[in-house]
């Protein structure tokens, strides 16, 4: 059976005492959300540590709710969080179909697959739904829905960053090592993709084959795997699946830096983003999570505060008029990554900066200066209009 | 003939003398600007994170939020002894002192209210609750209405001064930063930092009378960010922050329209009027200077070096003749 909880109801989500009495005055507006997730059994990595947070992605949700009753207890309007969370093997779309029964507003937290089925159920049309955990390219171009837009940036809207930085940098010989998954391979494609984008070229590839427990012997084997690359100014490491890829750091033959899914990443968010005000989110999600929060949670706290914004600015709780207001020129959300965040009008992917970091320091916030873009510079990263097949946007 | 002299020896004379105390927040001190030579002539240290600043009206007390001390500093500008702390809330931010000059309202950044201390008992008058990460404060010229914006919350709540109580809250555009009432108290104006505008506000009823947009060529529209603002003596034009894209604007007050865009230093945050309101001068939060503008001919004239991240900015007075 689906787990099901309802987290969020009416003031007792919200630390404001007043104006909940003023909200009982005023008209009151019903805005239910729903987080509904596919669990995923975690493949096995070498290193026990950083396991992923149960909560992951959810625990941004439950923040923004609480950040949006705020405005909405002064202006009588009632959001509400239900959590739907499905088990590895159980059924997803008769669970999304209970649970779109009960809510207009959805983020789905799942793969691309597990996404694409939940968007075209007859129950889902007309309903907006907010992708809050899938980087596919695919979704924001030739299986776009148009009831389906994404506050994760692609994964080559990362890349694309990097590979930015890379540019800035002048560092324009790379290698790469590409792990076993199919994560690891799509992940890879992005890299290339970019690198190809930018100018940039990737001189040799290695694939990581071990199958050993390797923490106890990365100074023998890791230095010899990477000996035989050709020179290169930076190494890819393409490991989302975080199986392999922190013990390449320090090891490798050339002193040369690591960057990809390890070394210096991109990311739509991560606990080092300090400026603009984020120390203010970063301090909220930790009080409220007990923990850092990652892109998927800041996916979801962007889905739930745009249909907050949203609410706000129209009044309205119908899904197809928040949904044109998201993607009029009208809406403007702050992220606390120093732009106002907007929606792509072609595709529904969320406009955002893309954070490229270490584990202590942002290094660079993308767009980096100097690359330039005819309408706005964070369209330099991910999927520009002329490179996305979407149609269901009207494009 | 004689009158004449006396009016030019009046001018050659620097009665206007004064200081701009500046809050550097990554270096935990304040930078003090003598206006006539345009030099920093002190360093005074502060508790953690100095951000907002003011002076009483006597000019014998500077009070200074200290952010990550949880505190609201009292010090002697003279001697800069912190003569004692007063209590804030968590996380002062931005303050204003009431017209009465005893009483000063904070707006706590990370726990959504709004504290108001009595400076003489050194006691919590009262807290209000309001929006999430609460910043710009503002109070009315007769003292009747504060008023706090929340940046998260997007609202200015409309606190009437004598009960305590919020009687308005009104929606303003993305991340309000900073308000301020003209000076006859009919009018107030918040800054939105990523909406990109001024919203005017008629005080009698709280209704918006007009908005202020921000466009400069070759910037993007994104990194406009209204923050700060200053109005002049006469209350015609408004010098208006704009954050990120490294200019000041100039706004018609009557028209609410831009007459100009003066380019600064990195990221402008706030402003202070030399004591003869000749000179402005704007602390830029990344290139860790203050960018004085010459007010007459609208044009920045020098650039000052101070501490890391300079914030707040306060005008005094000295007697030098």
């Amino acid at each position: 059976m689906p787990h099901w909880t309802r987290w969020a109801a009416v003031c007792a989500a919200t630390a404001l005492a007043l104006p909940c009495s003023a909200a009982a005055q005023a008209a009151k507006t019903d805005v239910p959300i729903l987080y509904l997730r596919q669990e995923i059994k975690q493949p096995p990595v070498l290193s026990n540590l950083d396991p992923v947070p149960e909560d992951l992605g959810l625990a941004g949700a439950k923040l923004a709710v609480t950040d949006n009753q705020t405005t909405g207890a002064f202006l009588g309007h009632d959001y509400r969080l239900d959590i739907i969370s499905v088990a590895p093997g159980e059924d997803l779309t008769g669970a999304a179909r209970q649970g779109l029964a009960m809510a207009p507003f959805v983020l789905l937290d799942g793969t691309a697959s597990d996404l694409l089925a939940i968007a075209d159920l007859p129950e889902a049309q007309g309903k907006l739904l907010f992708n809050v955990s899938a980087g596919d390219a695919s979704l924001r171009s030739a299986d776009c829905r148009a009831n389906l837009l994404h506050t994760l940036p692609e994964d080559a809207a990362r890349t694309d960053a990097l590979m930015q930085f890379l540019v800035a940098k002048q560092w324009r010989k790379l290698a790469m090592i590409v792990g076993p998954t199919p994560n690891d391979q799509a992940y890879a494609d992005s890299l290339r993709r970019s690198a190809a984008k930018f100018g940039l070229a990737i001189l040799g590839e290695k694939a990581w084959t071990f199958d050993t427990d390797l923490r106890e012997s990365t100074m023998a084997e890791v230095p010899r795997f990477t000996q035989d690359l050709p020179d290169h100014d930076v190494l890819l490491v393409a490991d989302p699946t975080d199986d392999f890829g922190r013990y390449i750091l320090h090891n490798t033959w050339l002193p040369r830096p690591v960057a990809g899914s390890h070394g210096l990443h991109a990311e739509a968010w991560a606990p080092v983003v300090e400026s603009w005000g984020a120390v203010q989110l970063q301090n909220r999600f930790e009080a409220s999570a007990g923990r850092d929060m990652r892109s998927r949670d800041y996916a979801a706290w962007l889905a739930v505060r745009s249909i907050g914004e949203a609410v706000t600015r129209t009044g309205s709780a119908d899904p197809a008029n928040l949904r044109a207001f998201l993607l009029s020129d009208a809406f403007q959300q702050d992220g606390f990554k120093g732009r106002a965040l907007t929606y792509r009008a072609w595709n529904g992917q969320m406009r955002q900066p893309v954070a490229i970091v270490n584990d202590r320091a942002l290094v660079a916030m993308a767009p980096i200066e100097g690359f330039l873009h005819q309408r706005n510079e964070t369209d330099s990263l991910g999927l520009d209009q002329p490179e996305s097949d979407c149609t269901a946007f009207g494009g | 003939m004689k009158r004449l002299a006396l009016l030019l020896l009046t001018v050659a004379l620097p009665l206007h003398a004064g200081e701009i105390w500046v809050t550097n927040e990554k270096d935990d001190t304040i930078s003090v600007i003598d206006t006539d030579t345009l030099e920093v002539v002190r360093t005074i240290p502060t508790g953690e994170r100095p951000r907002g600043i003011t002076f009483s009206k006597d000019f014998s007390r500077v009070y200074i939020c200290a952010s990550d001390s949880d505190t609201v500093q009292v010090m002697d500008p003279d001697t800069g002894a912190i003569l004692f702390d007063l209590p804030s809330g968590e996380d002062p931010e931005q303050f204003v002192l009431a017209p009465d000059d005893r009483h000063i309202y904070i707006a706590n950044e990370d726990d959504a209210v709004t504290t108001v201390v009595d400076t003489q008992t050194r006691q919590v008058v009262a807290q209000i609750n309001v929006g999430i990460e609460p910043e710009g404060m503002a109070i009315s010229p007769d003292g009747k209405i504060a008023i706090t914006t929340s940046e998260t919350t997007n609202m200015a709540h409309w606190i009437d001064t004598a009960s305590h109580s919020l009687f308005a809250n009104t929606l303003v555009d993305s991340r309000p930063r900073h308000a301020e009432f003209t000076a006859d108290g009919t009018t107030l104006w918040v800054s939105s930092e990523i909406g990109g505008t001024i919203t005017v506000f008629n005080v009698a009823d709280q209704t918006e009378i007009g908005k202020i947009r921000f466009a400069i060529t070759g910037v993007n529209a994104d990194l406009v960010q209204p923050v700060g603002f200053k109005f002049n003596p006469e209350g015609t034009k408004a010098f208006v922050a704009l954050g990120p894209s490294n200019h000041v604007a100039v706004v018609n007050m009557q028209s609410l329209s831009v007459e100009k865009y003066i380019l600064v230093g990195r990221r402008v945050w706030h402003m202070a009027f030399s004591p003869d309101n000749s000179q402005l001068f704007t602390t830029n939060g990344v290139s860790g200077d203050v960018t004085v503008i010459d007010v007459a001919r609208e044009e920045a004239v020098k650039s000052i070096k101070v501490g890391r991240f300079p914030w707040g900015a306060a005008m005094r007075p000295t007697k030098s003749n």
